[in-house]
Formats: structure tokens, C-alpha cells, sequence
């Protein structure tokens, strides 16, 4: 028998995909979900005081947009009577002091706004929208109006790294309280976009630098939350802290996932929590058991002393690059893919600079 | 920022919320991405943070309690206090 797994800690809840913004390194799966397949605020409701007696305590409302859903305020007063803490992650472009301040009265507890870049032509060139980080921009203003904390997060990469202490600027200007420095992450959107997006070695470097500095320059008044990259790494990251260790997604359509990528693994049968209770998909479903703990693990993992820290890295980018996702994460130095990674970046510092920008597919007619 | 001293006010900082957490019997303070959890002692201290008693009035209200030197509880106090505001966790 299996021992019981941990009680879950964080439930990201992808409220629907859409999203007026582009950016060509979105974690959404390349298979977009459309508007009807939408989970309804009730089932949410319901999904979030399945996911408090389980054990949860944060709650991540993401996307796409989710203020691309009316219904927002009341999925929030559902987040606040099951007793969750609830963290909006948007990208402010959809939000104005009115909605803003329902969400607030309905009980949110945190704002997690995304920039594109700190210079808005090139913010709005990488999000692929006009005019969309001056509505940021503007939408800060109201989150500091309605009271509410805010964090900034920077997605960073090639095209924008140069640029991290100019985004610290802004994060101080906006009044943040903490600054996400998120590298993209490659796989869905990004994997296809990684040429135009991965950093050389000598940005990273500027950038750790960077991030340093301002930690100790800003200390008690700006966090700053930042992890060296994988494609610059010797040893993978505990991604969601181990599969079905401590992280539940959902998707728009009620898809139960152990990580928010992982619904591009194919041989997976995801539960959808329209079908069954959250406890019953954590504590007993083939998906959420299928890359738990250790047993799963092919050597170098399974005879290696980091097994229970990392536990083995991320089964997305072990698909993405290596066509398995039960193989050690090749951001390992350990892994004999581990070669792969370089390659990338060797690829990437002769590539251009043009995006796939991410799209909802429209019904396509066959060609002939 | 000015550092905590016997005068300040303590508060948690915008976002950051005290709470039971029952699936683990334990109390935790959660923020965004972040949860702490506090030892006994600090659990104490943090729970006569209400926003209106500073260190000192913290410090007395633990020092009746606690069979403890007053100056080594203050000391406890003032400590973690100063920690977890470099952490963010808490302002004055
Ligand atoms: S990454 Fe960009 S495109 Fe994707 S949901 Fe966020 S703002 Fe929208
Ligand atoms: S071999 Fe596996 S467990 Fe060991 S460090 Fe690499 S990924 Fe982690």
C-alpha cells in the first residue's frame, strides 16, 4: 500500500482561457478551451470548500484573464466563505476601480499583476497588445485605491532581461510589496517561442547581480522572490514541490491536473472535479499517484540522495525534451539529456527576435 | 523603514493573515506564494499583535504569563519581530 499523500497546500483555479493579451510564452496548453466548456461559479464554489476541508489554504485565481469572467466577484465570495486566501493573478488590463473594489468587497486578499516588460513599447509588442501596460499601469493606481496588497510579477527573458533593474524600479513605483522575477518556463507556448526567448549566460548573470543588490538595497520594503532557470541550471526544481505532494490545478473545463502543464502529457486520463470530489481525485486518482513520491523513478533519480528534495524536477520538461515524462528532468546535470539544454542555448544566441503570439484556435476547414 | 523598537506598533503587513490551519493542526500566517509557521513561542507573540498593543504592552502581557526574565522576553520579542519584517511578514 501507498502511503497517504500530504494534504494539498495550493489550488490554482484556471477560471477560463481567455484572454486579450497574446504573450508567446503563456502557460496555457497549446489547446485553448473555449468559453462554453466553463466551469460555472457554483461548481467553483463548490470546488473550493471541497479543496479548505482537504487541507488548502491558498487559492490562486489565474487564467488566461480571469476578469474575462463576469461572474468574478462572486467566484471570490465564494473563495472567501470556504475560507481560502485568494490571490488574483491578472493581467489588469480588463479591470476597472469598480470591479476592482467589488472584488475587494467580496473578500479578495491579494492582487498578483503581470508586466510584459518595464518600457511599454516593448510591453506591449511582447504581450501583443496595444496599449495594454499603460492600462497596467493605471490598474496599479486602483489596487492601492481599494487597499489591497499588491505583488508584481515579471515573466523575464531575452528580450526583456537587460531591463530587470528598470522593472524593480517599477515594482517600487507601483508600491508592490513584492516582485516575482519569473523566468518563462519552456514548454505549451514558450517551447515554441524558446529561440526568441531564451537568455545568454552572460544576462543571467547581470540579472542574478541585479537581484541581489536590490535585495539588500530594498530589504523590508520590496520582496523579491527569484530562481536561477533551468536551461542555466545544474539541478532541477521541485516542480509544485513534487507531483501530487502539495498542488492542485483545474483547468476551465474541471480537468483536475498535479501541475498547470501537465494537460499537455499525453497516456493521461485527467480527472474533471465535475465528476469527482477533489479529495477522491487527490488521495486516489491514477493521474495524481502516477509520478508521486519515488517508486516511479528510473535511475539516476531513484539511487540519488536529492530524490525527496527535488523529486526529479519537472515531468513537463521531461516530456517537452526528451519525449518521456518519467525521465529524470534534463535540467539535471545527472540526466544523459542534460546536453540538450546547451544545445538550446547555443541555438537561441543565433536566433531572431520574431514571436508566435499564443491564439484560440478558430474551427478549421481541412485543405486539400 | 524605521526598525522595530519597545514603542512600535507591530502589524501584520498588507496581505499577510494569521489562521488556524485545522487539515494540519497548527497555526500558519499566509500570504501570497508564502506561509510561515510559527513555534509556540512565536505563535504567542503574534496573536497579541492586534495593531493597537506595541512591543512593550506585548512584552508585559507575555512576561505575566511566562515565568521568564522580562529582558530575555523582550529580547525573544524584539528578535523575531525584526526577522520577520526584513521577511516582509511584519510593519510598524
Ligand atoms: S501569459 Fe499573457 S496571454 Fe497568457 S494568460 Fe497571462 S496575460 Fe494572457
Ligand atoms: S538525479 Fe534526479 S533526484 Fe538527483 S538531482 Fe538529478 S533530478 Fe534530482
Amino acid at each position: 500500500m501507498t502511503p497517504q499523500p500530504p494534504p494539498p497546500l495550493g489550488l490554482l483555479a484556471e477560471l477560463t482561457h481567455r484572454c486579450p493579451l497574446r504573450c508567446p510564452y503563456c502557460s496555457n496548453p497549446v489547446e485553448l478551451s473555449r468559453a462554453s466548456a466553463e466551469l460555472d461559479a457554483a461548481t467553483w464554489g463548490r470546488v473550493f470548500r471541497e479543496a479548505a476541508a482537504l487541507g488548502v489554504l491558498q487559492l490562486h485565481l489565474s487564467g488566461g484573464e480571469p476578469a474575462a469572467r463576469r461572474d468574478l466577484p462572486e467566484i471570490v465570495a465564494h473563495a472567501a466563505e470556504a475560507g481560502l486566501y485568494s490571490n488574483l493573478i491578472t493581467s489588469g488590463v480588463l479591470l476597472d476601480a469598480e470591479r476592482l473594489s467589488a472584488l475587494a468587497a467580496a473578500g479578495l486578499d491579494h492582487v498578483q499583476l503581470s508586466v510584459q516588460d518595464a518600457e511599454a513599447q516593448s510591453a506591449d509588442r511582447i504581450g501583443g497588445m496595444q496599449g495594454g501596460h499603460a492600462r497596467k499601469l493605471r490598474f496599479a493606481e486602483h489596487v492601492h485605491a481599494a487597499g489591497l496588497p499588491l505583488t508584481l510579477n515579471a515573466v523575464v527573458h531575452r528580450q526583456n532581461l537587460d531591463r530587470l533593474p528598470e522593472l524593480i524600479e517599477l515594482a517600487l513605483t507601483l508600491g508592490a510589496g513584492r516582485l516575482e522575477v519569473a523566468h518563462v518556463q519552456y514548454y505549451g507556448w514558450a517551447l515554441r517561442n524558446r529561440d526568441a526567448l531564451l537568455p545568454s549566460r552572460a544576462q543571467l548573470d547581470a540579472a542574478t547581480e541585479a537581484v541581489i543588490q536590490a535585495r539588500a538595497a530594498h530589504q523590508g520594503r520590496l520582496v523579491i522572490d527569484y530562481v536561477v532557470p533551468d536551461y542555466h541550471a545544474k539541478r532541477p526544481k521541485a516542480c509544485m514541490g513534487g507531483w501530487g505532494r502539495s498542488f492542485i490545478a483545474v483547468s476551465p473545463a474541471g480537468r483536475a491536473l498535479p501541475c498547470h502543464a501537465a494537460e499537455s502529457l499525453p497516456g493521461f486520463d485527467f480527472p474533471n472535479v465535475r465528476d469527482r470530489s477533489l479529495a477522491d481525485i487527490w488521495l486516489h486518482s491514477e493521474a495524481f499517484q502516477r509520478y508521486r513520491g519515488t517508486d516511479w523513478m528510473p535511475e539516476p533519480c531513484r539511487s540519488c540522495d536529492r530524490r525527496e528534495q527535488d523529486w526529479g524536477g519537472c515531468r513537463c520538461q521531461a516530456f517537452a525534451l526528451t519525449g518521456d515524462a518519467a525521465n529524470t528532468d534534463p535540467a539535471c546535470a545527472h540526466s544523459p539529456h542534460h546536453h540538450l539544454l546547451d544545445l538550446a542555448v547555443q541555438e537561441a544566441a543565433v536566433a531572431g527576435t520574431d514571436f508566435i503570439y499564443r491564439e484560440i484556435k478558430r474551427p478549421a476547414v481541412a485543405e486539400g | 523603514m524605521t526598525p522595530i523598537g519597545p514603542a512600535t506598533i507591530p502589524r501584520f503587513a498588507r496581505g499577510m493573515r494569521l489562521r488556524e490551519d485545522q487539515a494540519r493542526s497548527r497555526w500558519v500566517v499566509v500570504g501570497p506564494e508564502r506561509l510561515f509557521v510559527p513555534d509556540e513561542i512565536a505563535l504567542e507573540i503574534l496573536r497579541l499583535m492586534d495593531g493597537t498593543r506595541s512591543v512593550d504592552a506585548i512584552v508585559d502581557d507575555l512576561a505575566s504569563r511566562f515565568d521568564a526574565p522580562r529582558e530575555a522576553i523582550a529580547n525573544d520579542v524584539l528578535a523575531l519581530l525584526r526577522d520577520l519584517a526584513t521577511k516582509g511578514v511584519v510593519t510598524s
